[in-house]
């Protein structure tokens, strides 16, 4: 019973455009908000989605961000086309970053996405290849 | 401190208020590096910044941080303010450089926020 999918919320997120990024995470944390989620964990889901949301802006050609609801987890996916993570090791790491100089400028592209989508997380599943990447984040409720 | 005695300090602008200026922040955390923020500040922080884009405004609406310090004379544009609205979020803007501003608050009773792991 208690990995019946309750339900799914799903966002387009689309490369390079900085001025919508966090559109879809903060549809999300109101979605949460309204289904009466605890706030420690709707911040701790805000911060690995927008992480995940910003991730494909940088480094994809675009993709969806879900919000799948269980009655006892909340899981984040995102799938997005794209070159890939060439090294998932190091893309792990604090302070490593593949993002150009003009990502920086915009505030991220600092090497803590990874990094702090694995902190918040309770799980942290990476599918990645050269035709795009699928990050799965679970956080138990 | 009381948003009203952080306005003082800084001398700074309020653009947008959604808060009544005896709300109190204990901390504050600087950075232009937004995923910094993410991993470690707390709703209960001014979030200090040079950045000027609609990104701040995101990265402070997940964290529930509610007011925000723009240094170094930077004014943020339409879209910047229109989300703040959207988000209640209030903002303040100061010309003094980061450094300045932080070591005013901190003089003045701010307290920076430990990092935990």
């Amino acid at each position: 019973m208690t990995d019946r999918l309750l339900k799914r919320y799903s966002y387009n997120v689309t490369a390079n455009d900085f001025m919508s990024a966090g559109k879809g995470s903060s549809a999300i944390k109101s979605n949460l908000k309204s289904l009466g989620i605890d706030s420690n964990i709707i911040r701790k889901i805000a911060i690995i989605s927008y992480e995940t949301e910003i991730n494909i802006v940088i480094h994809s050609f675009g993709g969806k961000l879900h919000c799948d609801i269980y009655e006892n987890k909340i899981v984040i996916i995102s799938e997005d086309t794209g070159p890939g993570i060439t090294d998932v090791d190091m893309a792990m790491k604090e302070g490593f970053s593949t993002a150009t100089d003009s990502v920086r400028e915009l505030g991220f592209g600092a090497g803590m996405g990874l990094p702090n989508i694995k902190k918040y997380s309770d799980q942290l599943e990476i599918n990645t290849s050269s035709t795009g990447t699928t990050i799965i984040v679970t956080i138990y409720l | 401190m009381l948003i009203k005695e952080i306005v003082d300090v800084v001398k700074a602008d309020v653009l947008t208020n959604y808060h009544d200026e005896n709300t109190e922040l204990k901390y504050g955390f600087a950075s232009d590096l937004m995923s910094d923020v993410l991993a470690y500040a707390c709703s209960e922080a001014l979030l200090i910044t040079g950045l000027n884009n609609p990104q701040v405004i995101r990265t402070a609406e997940m964290l529930d941080i509610s007011v925000v310090l723009f240094v170094r004379g930077k004014r943020p544009g339409k879209e910047v303010i229109e989300l703040a609205k959207e988000n209640s979020l209030t903002i303040l803007a100061s010309d003094y450089t980061m450094f300045k501003a932080c070591g005013l608050l901190v003089m003045n009773g701010m307290e920076g926020l430990e990092i935990d792991d």
